[in-house]
């Protein structure tokens, strides 16, 4: 017994000591992106614009299926719609630029409670698959919208553009810190909401619903409320997203392929019901696309066989296999009896 | 009259969308499984016939057969050696590796196929009707949709409810605990379930490529539309789907009526009324 004990404590130490190394590596890396327009080109901002938009998607679609077991394959419709409301908003009604994107999160998440209402009476895989109905349902209205383009879209005015800073490059550092702000506030906020009592009550959702219901959870307001609040910060993703393009339109807003399949790749790879495990998959998912940028569909076809083989082979992801081999956490939002 | 002509219309589009939603509707009532790929499947029965038919030169006879054979075949070994490795209690890995099986489908009949979209043409088929008064004629291929999804229907049915594979069907999906217990192979049953679904989903697929054009994308328009008809109809319930598939039909000719952009729009809104008003569908025989 006194062995044992000592061994579990050893293992312990030394797996604090990684998760120090490992916390102060997020560090450095966060702070040194904190200042990549000193450092990096023009062409690497809109890459790491690009893969924290992606990282904020991933960490909501985790939050959703990797926590309340609500899959869905609907997510586009939000990414759509902030994009879709923020175009509105910062054509039609005068709201500055830069407020008109918090301004279609709130809508956003305003329009998910009547959306969810209807999504959530279908569960399982059919819940997956109404949240895709609903997705189209938005995407034939906005190819409808003939006020914001109809079928083929509409640009964002340049006068719009420009309006956020006079030069190029101060337009891309406000971009950049937009974006950076977005991936943090993602992060950040997942896991301190993870920390608080909600999170509690959503790990335990996670791990058995028969059980967390029993102990006093109302599941369904838990799951109600993280689906109304993922849309909103998808929402919000979505309006930067389209700002960054300067153009929408309903076939890129609400693409099924671009805003959900890459980012359940991105989650499933890295490690579902983790915070770092979509981290680790939008750093996966950027560099094999860098390497495999002209393989065309070829790529595609490769990142779907990788989440099939996840799912066969260990459906924990590649963080979930780490972290249950070598008990690690960045971001520790576990419980322990000591 | 334009009314009523819409409304037959879409009588006779909903037996394809009764085609599409029968394979689906037969694996959820076994499995309560539901396939991501279930549209990509269909479309890529669509291809293989393209493929013997016009590319081959085969006789459309022998292409059905071979479409049908394949197509079996393929559902077998699918659910066998992939999909029953995934089922269980936790709905993420079969939706997950279904849809990751969508996004390969799609992608290898872009590269094999290319973007175009295609038709198979068939001749006298495609123009010949039968006229009813002015404005009302019933083409003679969406009828033999109609037909043929009645009489794939009817089949699954008999087989369900007259012979002792379906007798073990039944049993597996009242209780798949139990069936192992009395004999009975799972793995086995779940494959030839998936069996049957795909002879379905080829006979759907072989109709999807005269009725219209189709490109390598057209798959989850296909899965929603058969989604819709099994959620109409109510689950578990074979006639049901059949029923639910007419009335999305319907609902997308009589907004196609009103507008050409509003069809598909109107058979979502008719799908997502159903599910507000009775969300269990129309006629369901089990729980979801």
């Amino acid at each position: 017994m006194a062995t044992i004990s000592h061994t579990a404590a050893r293992g312990q130490k030394a797996s604090a000591l990684t998760q120090k190394l490992m916390l102060a590596l997020v560090l450095i890396v966060t702070v040194a992106l904190a200042f990549a327009p000193m450092w990096a080109g023009r062409a690497d901002l809109r890459l790491l614009m690009e893969a924290f938009s992606f990282l904020a998607l991933a960490q909501m679609w985790n939050m959703l299926a990797g926590y309340t077991g609500l899959v869905s394959v609907g997510q586009q419709a939000f990414v759509g719609l902030g994009g879709y409301l923020f175009f509105a908003l910062a054509i039609f009604s005068g709201i500055p630029v830069l407020l008109a994107i918090p301004a279609a999160a709130i809508a956003t998440a305003l329009i998910a409670i009547p959306t969810g209402w209807v999504a959530f009476r279908l569960q399982g895989a059919y819940f997956a698959i109404g949240t895709w109905v609903i997705a189209e349902v938005f995407r034939l209205i906005a190819a409808q919208a003939s006020a914001l383009g109809g079928g083929s879209g509409i640009s964002l005015p340049v006068e719009l553009a420009k309006s956020i800073a006079a030069t190029r490059d101060g337009r891309d550092q406000v971009m950049y810190y937009i974006a950076f702000a977005i991936a943090v506030l993602s992060v950040v906020g997942v896991w301190g909401l993870l920390r608080s009592r909600w999170g509690l009550a959503l790990t335990a959702i996670r791990d058995s619903e028969n059980a967390a219901e029993s102990v006093g959870v109302n599941t369904r307001r838990a799951k109600f409320l993280i689906y109304v609040l993922t849309a909103g910060f998808t929402g919000l993703t979505g309006s930067f997203i389209f700002l960054q393009k300067l153009r929408i339109t309903p076939e890129a807003a609400f693409s099924v392929n671009e805003w959900t399949a890459f980012v359940i790749f991105i989650v499933v790879i890295g490690g579902i019901g983790t915070i770092e495990g979509p981290i680790l998959g939008v750093i996966i998912f950027f560099a094999l696309r860098q390497i495999a940028a002209d393989w065309g569909t070829w790529y595609l076809i490769m990142m779907g066989s990788i989440a099939i083989g996840v799912m066969l082979i260990d459906k924990r992801g590649i963080w979930g296999a780490l972290k249950s081999r070598y008990n690690l956490a960045i971001f520790p939002v576990g419980h322990r009896l000591d | 009259m334009v009314w009523i002509n819409a409304l037959v219309q879409g009588v006779l589009l909903g037996g394809l969308y009764a085609l599409f939603a029968a394979g689906l509707s037969l694996m959820f009532g076994v499995m309560r499984f539901v396939n991501i790929a279930h549209g990509d499947f269909i479309v890529v029965a669509a291809y293989l016939m393209l493929t013997f038919v016009v590319t081959w030169g085969l006789n459309p006879i022998i292409g059905v057969a071979l479409v049908v054979i394949l197509l079996g075949i393929a559902g077998y070994a699918n659910q066998r050696f992939v999909l029953n490795r995934v089922l269980g209690k936790d709905i993420l890995p079969p939706i997950l590796v279904t849809f990751g099986m969508s996004i390969i489908i799609q992608n290898a009949l872009l590269e094999v196929f290319s973007a175009d979209s295609q038709k198979l043409q068939t001749g006298w088929l495609d123009t010949s009707s039968i006229s009813f008064g002015h404005n009302v004629a019933i083409g003679v291929l969406p009828l033999m949709m109609f037909i043929a999804a009645v009489a794939a229907i009817g089949l699954l049915q008999l087989v369900f409810y007259r012979t002792s594979l379906g007798r073990l069907l039944r049993a597996t999906s009242d209780d798949p605990e139990i069936v192992p217990l009395m004999g009975g192979n799972n793995a086995h049953i779940f494959a030839i379930a998936t069996m049957l679904a795909s002879l379905v989903v080829a006979v759907a697929g072989i109709f999807l490529a005269m009725k219209t054009n189709f490109d390598p994308t057209a798959g989850p328009a296909r899965l929603l539309f058969a989604f819709e008809a099994v959620i109409i109809g109510g689950l578990g319930n074979i006639w049901g789907t059949l029923l639910g598939g007419i009335i999305l039909g319907v609902a997308q000719t009589i907004g196609a009526q009103i507008d050409a952009g509003y069809q598909i729009l109107a058979g979502h809104l008719a799908f997502l009324i159903v599910l507000i008003v009775r969300p269990t569908g129309l006629f369901p025989k089990m729980k979801g």
